[in-house]
């Protein structure tokens, strides 16, 4: 067998026909020391070359190495890919691929009737199973009946690959997960050459490990070819999407892109002041290889101080960012509530991950809503956007810009661990359509005043330190009406109190109006907002082709609301919002428009299934028929 | 000074509102020396800010006719590192008291010092809580009877100048907010300094503190409560200049000059000896047995964190100015092509 890895060839030496799937669902799921998520990357980078639409869902521990072998340990990645336009990583996997007995007890009962495992049997040995806390062997003890399963000796067989190798045993060993994507890659019919390339490029000063991980990659792959193991493999054709140029991004990568792109096109310095939280650190990663954008990072020595030196950038005139996750935004409530009232724009990004305290860090929720509408003393409205998908973090990063900056106003913006660290097939915007984010700093020391408003904004100028004859204080005192002077005068904070918030409720004029896609009015509007747009989209296509009449309309803007909202939600007879929370949304559109909305709620700490949103929509409507 | 700048005068820097501290209050004469001091600097007035956090002397800000932050409580040196990384070309001074700087700061307060970030602190130790109505603070003394410790504060103080060696500052002097020409002098020096120039004041608060500095500010004493440090001069203090300190082993002591013992005895002050040490010894000298040292503690040269910051973005614009296509296109890409249409007509 190990002969015949020297020089393996794509095109399958046997006369297995490949069978045409449309859409197939595959969980890679392991230990965390596997490179499970390393292996579902690759897979998913190979189908979006491939041409696939695709769609991920990143599961992992929130230790970094939790004990080996262990339920505690177990990391999975889910990846979907189809022929055509998908939202969602899908409900359930097709194909299960089970590193160790842990993996596989812990996926199973997520996996397809008559669905695919592949285990590695050399870890379904006494010791793992004990780790387990399995007493018998699930491979032998009924647990895998109605799947269909494939036993292969992953370890033994990448031991055997790598006969000679310089690399020591452990390091052999850990290249086993290679093995596996290249059966995945086999079945799947996908070409080897990305992965191959993307490994001599990672380890381009280590070219031992490099070429015995690419040795055991086509190791997998010849294995299926050679052997009779499979009896099927499959074959996903290209989707059918719109015509363009595509990368495969995911949201932290997008958003990093997008207040780049924002900072080139507003003329500002892009200023990150961050501290290291998941699942939002990757915006300060990405963002830190970014230098040659004039972009400067800050790691700053807590929360608190990461936010404070951003509104200092703003301050100085720098497009000021700070990005953290639901735990960390807790902290900069006051900073924030500073920004608001001294009025400098400032993006805020709330990465949510579940919640309370510290949580779940590694999982997706969507409860942090309340805390960016209300989540600081005192009146201070702030403008909220939510980005519905991992590209959209791209267009959102933008729009946080445009608005912080032509309101004075700090801007949150609010994406979670699924849209985060999944990622989809993106159409790259032409540059040209980037919006034109340019604003003027005051010059002018004629008639100025710090607090003085536009009149279509009401926003004040930005007068930044620098400017002769600007001279001028700010601070978090309540300040008099135009000349921003201390004032404790009561009739003052009042005003000041409402035209801020007039000022955010102002933006409504740059919201555009909510669409619907469906019926205009009708029985059942489905409201979504941020990451659960994908899987509306795709229960409300299931719906549909049973026959339902429903519409969808997902929000983006949170803050102020789209200005046709009310008008929408009073057009639908039932009106149903799933969230990942306890109804934060349901709570604050009940209080807004008097009008009864259904909560659907979730807080497992991974996105909804679509068929959980379908069985609710089924439910609605049959209950609508009862009544008339 | 550039020619090209008007000459300012110390009514230049006065804002157009009312002071409104205490009568009395030592942050008056603060005030006017930062004031008298900026416009001997002869710098634009625009180039100069103040930012300041939460506390009587943070009001600081809204009585100087500069740019001015008044932040929140705490967190001055993080907006300051914030606007300085943005912004080289201002001068930055960051005004902060004892609650502000040593409590609910105290960790920006630390990381400040550690990257040298060049901006000046004025910290205004009045060892009291003021603007809360009399709090003990992390600078009052142990045992200290206030509204928050009736019986007695049981908490160890900070010693700011300590805390501020150890945190790797590059910068450390002290002075009396009474002693103008001496605070002055300090504040020109921090100016200079590129890095973190951080200089503790002694502060009256004659409400809540009254006289907590009088031993070394009351004429009669303080010749011998106060040890003025000059740079490469031995340490000799006393009315009659009859006292001096020496190094004895670990230890420093008082001697009394006149006898066997002279000036070439006494410790000789190097304010620029890499080794914080000495400055730290200096830093613990207090009554009743010591004089209180004022004067730079430590000046020496040390890389700034927000010069390199920007060297490191200066390398990578120059040597691969990025460009927005690049990276929007960058990375491993794909093409969908236009369905094959069938031709019209």
């Amino acid at each position: 067998m190990t002969t015949a890895v020297t020089n393996p060839e794509e095109k399958s030496g046997r006369a297995v026909t490949p069978e045409k799937l449309s859409d197939v669902v595959i969980r890679f799921a392991g230990d965390s020391g596997d490179g499970m998520q390393l292996t579902g990357g690759q897979f998913t980078s190979t189908s979006a070359m491939v041409g696939n639409d695709l769609s991920t869902l990143p599961d992992y521990p929130a230790e970094i190495r939790a004990p080996q072998g262990t339920l505690a340990g177990v990391s999975a990645f889910q990846v979907r890919i189809a022929n055509h336009d998908i939202h969602t990583p899908g409900d359930e996997p097709d194909v299960l691929v089970a590193m160790n007995p842990a993996a596989l007890v812990k996926n199973l009962g997520d996996l397809k009737t008559n669905g695919v495992v592949i285990a590695n049997t050399d870890d379904f040995d006494a010791r793992n199973l004990k780790k387990a806390n399995l007493e018998t062997n699930p491979l032998e003890d009924g647990s895998v009946e109605g799947y269909r399963v494939y036993e292969v000796a992953l370890g033994t067989m990448t031991r055997r690959t790598l006969e000679g190798s310089p690399l020591d045993s452990k390091s052999q060993e850990r290249c086993k997960n290679m093995f596996a994507l290249g059966m995945a890659y086999w079945m799947f019919s996908r070409p080897l050459e990305p992965t191959i390339q993307w490994l001599k490029k990672k380890f381009g000063r280590k070219p031992d490990i490099a070429e015995a991980n690419v040795k055991v990659l086509k190791a997998g792959w010849n294995y299926c070819d050679i052997t009779q193991v499979f009896q099927v493999r499959y074959e996903v054709d290209k989707a059918q999407l719109e015509p363009g140029i595509y990368r495969n991004i995911s949201g932290n990568s997008a958003l990093a892109m997008g207040l780049v792109a924002a900072s080139r096109r507003s003329g500002l310095p892009l200023f990150l002041g961050a501290y290291p939280i998941t699942p939002a650190s990757d915006v300060l990663h990405n963002l830190s290889t970014y230098k040659n954008f004039g972009v400067t990072t800050f790691q700053a020595e807590d929360e608190i101080a990461a936010i404070c030196a951003a509104i200092g950038a703003a301050y100085g005139g720098a497009l000021g960012v700070t990005a953290s996750s639901g735990p960390g935004i807790a902290l900069k409530g006051e900073a924030l509530g500073l920004a608001m009232i001294v009025e400098l724009p400032l993006i805020v990004v709330n990465v949510q991950r579940g919640g309370p305290s510290t949580g779940l860090p590694t999982k997706t929720e969507q409860s942090d809503l309340f805390q960016a509408f209300y989540g600081r003393n005192g009146e201070s409205p702030i403008p909220i956007l939510a980005a519905a998908s991992p590209k959209d973090c791209f267009d959102i990063a933008l729009e946080a810009c445009k608005i912080a900056v032509k309101y004075m106003v700090p801007v949150m913006v609010l994406s979670d661990g699924y849209i985060a660290n999944g990622s989809e097939p993106w159409l790259l915007p032409k540059l040209e359509d980037l919006p034109d984010l340019r604003t003027d700093f005051r010059t002018d020391p004629e008639g100025f005043h710090p607090y003085q408003r536009d009149e279509k904004t009401l926003a004040r100028p930005w007068a930044i330190p620098g400017t002769p004859g600007l001279e001028h204080r700010i601070g978090g005192l309540e300040k008099e009406a135009v000349t921003g002077n201390v004032s404790y005068d009561p009739m003052n904070h009042q005003a000041m109190t409402d035209v801020r918030a007039a000022k955010v409720a102002r933006i409504v004029q740059d919201v555009p109006d909510l669409e619907v896609d469906g019926e205009a009015s009708g029985d059942l509007l489905v409201l979504g907002w941020g990451s659960t747009s994908g899987v509306i989209t795709g229960a409300l296509n299931v719906a549909r082709s049973e026959g339902l009449n429903v519409s969808r309309a997902h929000l983006r803007h949170l803050n102020p609301f789209p200005g046709n909202l009310g008008e929408v939600l009073a057009s639908f007879k039932q009106v149903l919002v799933p969230e990942m929370n306890c109804g934060q949304l349901a709570f604050i559109l009940q209080g807004k428009y008097l009008k009864e909305v259904v909560s659907l709620t979730k807080v497992e700490g991974k996105p909804f299934y679509r068929h959980e949103i379908v069985s609710r929509v089924k439910e609605l409507l049959k209950g609508d028929a009862d009544v008339h | 000074m550039s020619t090209e700048t008007p000459t300012l005068k110390k009514k230049d820097f006065q804002s157009d509102q009312d002071v409104r501290w205490c009568p009395g209050c030592g942050d008056y004469s603060i005030l006017s020396a930062v004031q008298t001091v900026f416009a001997k600097l002869g710098l634009p007035k625009e180039k100069m800010v103040i930012v300041s956090g939460i506390g009587c002397s943070s009001r600081f800000p809204y009585y100087m006719d500069t740019y001015g932050f008044h932040t929140i409580h705490g967190r001055a040196p993080a907006f300051a590192s914030g606007l300085k990384m943005a912004r080289p070309d201002l001068h930055v001074w960051v005004v902060t008291g004892d609650g502000d700087a040593m409590s609910i700061g105290g960790n920006h307060f630390i990381h400040l010092l550690r990257r040298n970030v060049d901006v000046n602190v004025l910290l205004f130790n009045n060892r009291i809580y003021g603007l809360t109505k009399g709090q003990y603070s992390p600078t009052s003394e142990e045992g200290k009877r206030t509204k928050s410790s009736p019986m007695g504060s049981v908490d160890h103080p900070f010693n700011p100048l300590g805390l501020a060696l150890g945190s790797g500052a590059s910068f450390v002097g002290r002075t009396v907010d009474i002693f103008q020409p001496h605070m002055r002098e300090l504040m020109l020096r921090a100016q200079a300094h590129r890095g973190t120039s951080f200089i503790e004041i002694y502060q009256n608060c004659n409400i809540f503190n009254d006289k907590a500095f009088s031993y070394m500010t009351d004429k009669p004493n303080r010749a011998d409560n106060v040890l003025y440090l000059e740079h490469g001069k031995p340490m000799i203090f006393g009315a009659e200049q009859n006292k001096g300190i020496r190094l004895n082993g670990l230890q420093l002591e008082v001697i009394e000059l006149g006898g066997s013992m002279g000036p070439e005895d006494c410790l000789v002050w190097d304010e620029d000896r890499q080794n914080p040490a000495f400055a730290f010894l200096l830093a613990q000298l207090a009554p009743p047995n010591f004089p209180t040292p004022i004067g730079v503690f430590r000046a020496v040269e040390q890389s700034t964190y927000d010069g390199d910051v920007l060297r490191q973005i200066d390398a990578a614009t120059t040597q691969n100015p990025g460009k927005l296509e690049d990276l929007i296109y960058g990375g491993d890409t794909w093409t969908v092509e236009p369905p094959q249409e069938q031709p019209a007509g």
